[in-house]
């Protein structure tokens, strides 16, 4: 089960631009780890975070296992019509979140 | 490394001579100390780490547990009423007891007597995330301890323990904490210890933590023998720091560098 935390304004002017900032919960092993039997953690990172703003892709970032654990991403879109900004998070061993956040533009 | 010698020597130093508590005037927590990066991570709860151990906390609140079926929310109902100032108020006399008990505590005894449910294990996910619901609901609030008879040995026992030397470096918790708060150890600013917005999100840890593990953190850098989760010392000096902040607001769940 992983939590988020997103942000976005609830409304907009039509061409401005909005600031989104999303926070998930995961715990980012890097894989480079050895536990105290001197066995490698295996590699437990999300690779991939999409966000689409009504189906078209505006953001998108690939992690690397430097990224800190529970990731926080802010970025900015313009404001261009009322719709559904969709955020994926996938990643290692099957994991993948959905998350879906509304935003009225006058 | 002379650096750090020299620190270690001032310690000493300061340590000889006789230690005053910090004037009520002069308290700073760790928030007042930390970076203004760090102080705007903390306020914005989407920015917050902290907070998603919050709402697992919360789904947690309703979920029923145990032989018993019932969820904490069955007997307490809506935390955001009936957990207020709880944590603030904690480590609080268990009657049944005889002793202090910590947040964690009383959240293992409700789940162990009234839910019938295994108790959790301490820094487990699912007990920091109740710890860090139940203490969310005390943000802004003032810590009050109340003292009497019965929980005055264990806060005296808090205070010792607070006051005595220990460890290869024979450095007593007031000797930082006390006499050199303000000052750096290596990069950091040594703070005040007050225990205002624990479990805490430090970015150190990547995770969110207890008090207990942040003390027994310091006794391994002191080089002393860190008590056990749980033991009883570790919640009487939790009592003690609780009980010398008294009056300071809880920020919980706080982020610390």
């Amino acid at each position: 089960m992983a939590e988020t935390l997103i942000s976005v304004p609830p409304r907009a002017r039509r061409g401005e631009i909005v600031e989104i900032k999303t926070l998930v919960s995961h715990a980012m092993e890097t894989g480079y780890r050895r536990s105290q039997l001197g066995e490698r953690i295996p590699r437990d990172i999300i690779r991939l975070f999409v966000c689409t703003y009504n189906g078209t892709e505006v953001f998108r970032a690939e992690l690397h296992p430097a990224i800190a654990a529970n990731p926080f991403i802010t970025f900015s879109t313009v404001a261009t019509e009322s719709g559904t900004l969709a955020f994926h998070w996938t990643g290692d061993n099957g994991f993948s979140v959905r998350e879906t956040a509304e935003i009225r533009v006058d | 490394m002379r650096r750090l010698a020299a620190v270690l020597g001032a310690l000493a130093l300061a340590g000889s001579a006789f230690a005053a508590e910090i004037p009520r005037a002069e308290r700073r927590s760790g928030y007042d100390l930390m970076s203004p990066e760090t102080r705007a991570m903390q306020d914005d709860d989407t920015a917050n780490p902290g907070m998603l151990s919050v709402l697992e906390g919360a789904a947690l609140w309703s979920r029923k547990a145990g032989a018993a079926g019932r969820s904490c929310a069955d007997c307490h109902g809506d935390a955001r009423a009936s957990m207020k100032g709880v944590a603030a108020r904690h480590p609080s006399l268990d009657a049944a007891r005889g002793r202090p008990v910590s947040v964690e505590q009383r959240i293992n005894a409700c789940r162990v007597e009234r839910q019938q449910a295994p108790a959790l294990a301490y820094e487990s996910r699912e007990l920091l995330a109740l710890s860090a619901y139940v203490a969310r609901q005390s943000r802004g609030l003032p810590i009050e301890i109340a003292t009497d008879a019965r929980t005055q040995p264990f806060l005296d026992a808090g205070r010792a323990l607070w006051e005595r030397r220990q460890g290869q470096l024979n450095l007593a918790c007031r000797n930082c904490h006390d006499d050199n708060w303000g000052r750096r150890l290596a990069g950091s600013v040594i703070p005040q210890a007050h225990p205002t917005g624990y479990p805490l999100y430090r970015l150190e840890w990547q995770t969110l933590g207890s008090l207990q593990r942040r003390l027994r953190n310091c006794l391994v850098g002191m080089r002393a023998e860190p008590y056990e989760y749980g033991d009883p010392a570790l919640v009487d000096l939790e009592l003690y720091l609780m009980w010398r902040a008294g009056g300071m607001l809880m920020d919980a769940p706080a982020v610390r560098p």
